[in-house]
């Protein structure tokens, strides 16, 4: 794949392609991290094309400090958290939400029900290309804020410093949300492939 | 919790909620010794530190999902309504 940066130099010269290339790579995971903040689909599929314009408005402007797509998602962002409410989202950081079910320990803090075997099924299903959809219902259904943290780390791979940086967040609230929805996923992934006994 | 912890083994409970700051390098390296000195004595919690890598780089995989060629062209509409700005 084309790196961003040489995306970019087209993009500047007026190359079309470099555009939807641009698009291909990065509309889909720019409306479901949209659609976190704001009520609707239909509202997500504006912010993004909004936010597309703004890019392209943007480009002469973008001095290249940060990475184009942390510079994409941080216009997104922005736009998303002006046309959503975000009340609903207003959930403490601090709430206790144990990465594991406390059943699953003896009083002493010892397995009792111990992580179940599941990397090399999981592994088959992947080879298979059978586990894509699976893993985005799984991301879908995480609560919104870990949900954003996941997307632009594990997803999209930003730094922990760019994550904040689009977010407006606290590395250590970053962190936390990000544990809360790696210890989900994982307990998703051991759901879906425990072994049968 | 921290402080309990700078006294006391780590316990298989307290280990995976330290399984992120531990990926992410953001554990004192006293702590860090005591994480790792607990998963040498325990294969669940390193098989469970095996299962978030492993949850990392399953997520990490998926790439964005295809657009149809109607949006393709709805893009190229977009491009040259600016470019006549």
């Amino acid at each position: 794949m084309e790196p961003d940066r040489e995306l970019l130099l087209r993009l500047r010269s007026g190359d079309e392609r470099a555009f939807v290339s641009l698009v291909k790579r990065y509309h889909e995971p720019m409306l479901r991290l949209a659609a976190s903040f704001v009520p609707s689909h239909a509202v997500a599929e504006e912010v993004v094309q909004d936010t597309w314009l703004a890019v392209l408005r943007g480009l002469d402007g973008f001095e290249g400090r940060s990475s184009l797509k942390s510079w994409l998602f941080r216009i997104l962002v922005n736009r998303a958290r002006t046309t959503g409410t975000r009340e609903h989202r207003s959930v403490p950081v601090a709430d206790p939400e144990p990465a594991v079910d406390p059943a699953r320990f003896e009083a002493s803090g010892s397995w009792a029900d111990p992580p179940e075997h599941w990397i090399e099924a999981a592994e088959s299903r992947v080879e298979a290309g059978k586990l894509a959809g699976r893993i985005r219902a799984w991301l879908d259904e995480l609560p919104a804020r870990q949900r954003e943290v996941v997307l632009l780390r594990d997803v999209e791979e930003l730094s922990s410093e760019e994550v904040c940086a689009v977010l407006s967040i606290s590395e250590g609230n970053q962190r936390v949300l990000l544990h809360r929805g790696r210890s989900r996923l994982r307990q998703l992934f051991e759901d879906e492939f425990r072994e049968v006994r | 919790m921290r402080l309990r912890l700078l006294r006391r083994e780590v316990v298989c409970q307290q280990a995976v909620e330290l399984v992120t700051d531990y990926l992410e390098g953001a554990l004192s390296r006293a702590a860090r010794r005591r994480f790792e000195a607990h998963l040498a004595g325990c294969p669940h919690c390193t098989e469970y530190l095996a299962q978030m890598r492993e949850t990392i780089r399953l997520t990490g995989r998926l790439g964005p999902e295809d657009l149809t060629p109607q949006m393709q062209d709805e893009f190229v509409e977009l491009y040259r309504r600016w470019q006549s700005e």
